[in-house]
């Protein structure tokens, strides 16, 4: 069910995961992640049919607390540590176009 | 000095917290330089923390159970203020806003956080050599590595710097490096040990836990920072568990196994101080049996899946906005980019695409899927063992402290050093390293308890068995 990995499917990871890199890197990272997937390629020989998955080990559910008015995080100073703020807000570089 | 006599002094006032300030930091000052143990020393915040504890004291107060011991922790919990890195520069410079529970109950107790420790970047590595600030050497050795990925944690007590510690495990990050380091260092139960203020790096797997150069110090770090907290949901419920009062329990009318799986590939002197350890065990009255868990072996892939594809989505946070690093670029998209390709080390690129492939469109099934389901298989394994034993007992890894540099080209060479490790922290469960005996090259070697989920007061008497003999 599986194949070897290529440089591509790399590639692609590397876009989705917002990580540029170096050809260099990509050579490296498909030859180091296919055999991490070949060594995984043992699970596959299991029959797994009808287990289910464990996702948490004790399989908690919907844990949740009183709504009780608390002290937040200082907004400043969670601000002062971030790379650019801006009248209470964290600040990106623009996301739209240029006004008309 | 062990940690409990520091505490008993300093409550006695036959010494004072900022004395016992001033030798830790002696300690540092004379070493780090060398092993590159602490990433920040906090001397300003300690000394401030000490004269409070020695302030407490002349008024007749009492500062708590770990009155003046210094301790370090890992630099991937939070301490308010003080530079928090992950060992990764894509937080460098970040101070945290608030600090982790395990801080606050720690300073609650009277202890003095004196730094932060050298790890793995986020955590990802067995040998603390994929920190961004450089390696840390194994003070014992120090051409050898530490272990990781919580190596500075280990190393901090191993030299004599401070007499505990706090690191994390996720897939032996204790464990390991306790036993290359000849310490005493535990994996708690899953939710045993709050994580609000734990930098995430897999959320099901991860859990905080101590590095003590004995087993009573260990269980009194515990039983401070276990207990139910309302800031992490996957807290259990209970409050922290009595474990010095049963120390001296033994292990009379036990039955141990002794996992065949957890010597496979470890090496001969291993192999025979676990079965020294097997010997003493039943020496002391307990009933030990040969079992074999072949799930076990599928605990490595199973977990080089699920560790990396929580991994890609926890770091998926650091994106250039919010802390840390910026690198600008011509959008956002591209400002995201560029700061993740700057910021995060190879090891950790390396786990976020494994992650971002073993979850992506077309391969969960294969992948994720699998391993989750791996998972259930590895929990009911267990849980067969512990129908038949009240502990397991193994290696916790298959050498003594290896080479700086010798595994650090090869990625699938250092994910096989946490084999004997994984399998505790697939099954939320609860496992103990303690030394037992030095390999031919005179460097220590740690055996490994497992228990079910809560058994730690059965493990730290087994421990102390261990220790005592």
């Amino acid at each position: 069910m599986t194949h070897p990995l290529t440089r591509d499917e790399v590639a692609h990871v590397a876009h989705l995961a917002r990580l540029r890199l170096s050809d260099t890197e990509l050579d490296l990272f498909t030859a180091q992640l296919g055999q991490v997937l070949e060594h995984a390629a043992d699970m596959n020989e299991l029959d797994l049919e009808g287990v289910k998955p464990t996702a948490h080990p004790f399989g908690l559910v919907n844990v949740v607390r009183a709504d009780e008015v608390r002290t937040s995080l200082d907004r400043d100073e969670v601000l002062a540590m971030a790379p650019d703020a801006e009248d209470g807000r964290f600040a990106v570089p623009r996301i739209m176009g240029e006004a008309p | 000095m062990s940690a409990r006599d520091i505490a008993a002094r300093v409550r006695a006032g036959e010494t004072t917290a900022v004395s016992e300030l001033e030798n830790s930091l002696a300690a540092i000052a004379a070493r780090n330089g060398e092993l590159n143990v602490f990433l920040h020393v906090d001397d300003e915040g300690a000394y401030r923390a000490a004269r409070r504890v020695d302030e407490r004291i002349s008024e007749g107060l009492d500062p708590g159970v770990l009155t003046g011991v210094p301790v370090a922790l890992k630099d991937n919990l939070c301490q308010r203020g003080v530079p928090t890195t992950c060992s990764s520069r894509i937080l460098e410079g970040w101070r945290p806003p608030y600090s982790a529970t395990v801080v606050e109950r720690l300073v609650g107790a009277g202890a003095v956080p004196v730094g932060k420790t050298n790890l793995d970047e986020f955590a990802m590595g067995s040998s603390t050599e994929t920190s961004a600030f450089g390696p840390t050497r194994n003070p014992l050795d120090p051409s050898r590595v530490p272990g990781g990925s919580s190596g500075g944690s280990a190393a901090a007590v191993a030299a004599g710097m401070t007499p505990i510690s706090l690191g994390s495990d996720t897939g032996g990050s204790i464990r390991q490096p306790a036993a290359l380091c000849g310490l005493v260092g535990v994996k708690p139960t899953y939710g045993l040990v709050s994580r609000y203020g734990l930098i995430a790096f897999a959320s099901s797997l991860d859990q905080i836990g101590p590095f003590a150069a004995n087993v009573a110090d260990a269980a009194l770090v515990l039983e401070v920072i276990a207990g139910h907290d309302p800031m992490d949901s996957t807290s259990l419920p209970e409050a922290s568990p009595r474990l010095l009062e049963h120390l001296d329990d033994g292990v009379a009318g036990r039955t141990v196994g002794l996992v065949r799986e957890l010597l496979e590939g470890a090496d001969p002197e291993i192999v025979a101080a676990v079965r020294r350890a097997a010997d003493t065990l039943a020496g002391a009255g307990a009933n030990v049996i040969e079992i074999s868990i072949p799930e076990l072996h599928l605990g490595l892939s199973a977990y080089y899946l699920i560790a990396p594809a929580e991994a890609s989505s926890n770091l998926a946070r650091y994106d250039g906005v919010r802390y840390g690093l910026r690198v600008e670029g011509e959008d956002v998209t591209a400002t995201n980019e560029l700061t993740r390709s700057a910021g995060f080390g190879d090891e950790v690129k390396r786990r976020i695409m494994l992650g971002t492939y073993a979850l992506s469109a077309g391969y969960y099934d294969a992948y994720y899927g699998q391993a989750l389901k791996v998972r259930t298989r590895m929990i009911e394994a267990f849980a067969r063992a512990y129908g038949q034993c009240d502990l397991l007992l193994g290696a916790t890894t298959p050498t003594v402290a290896f080479e700086i540099g010798a595994k650090a080209q090869d990625p699938m060479a250092m994910y096989l050093s946490d084999v004997f490790t994984i399998p505790t922290n697939l099954a939320g469960e609860a496992a103990i390293s303690v030394p037992f005996g030095v390999g031919e090259s005179g460097l220590p070697i740690g055996v490994q308890l497992l228990g079910p989920g809560r058994s730690e007061a059965r493990l730290f008497a087994a421990a102390a068995v261990l220790e005592a003999s």
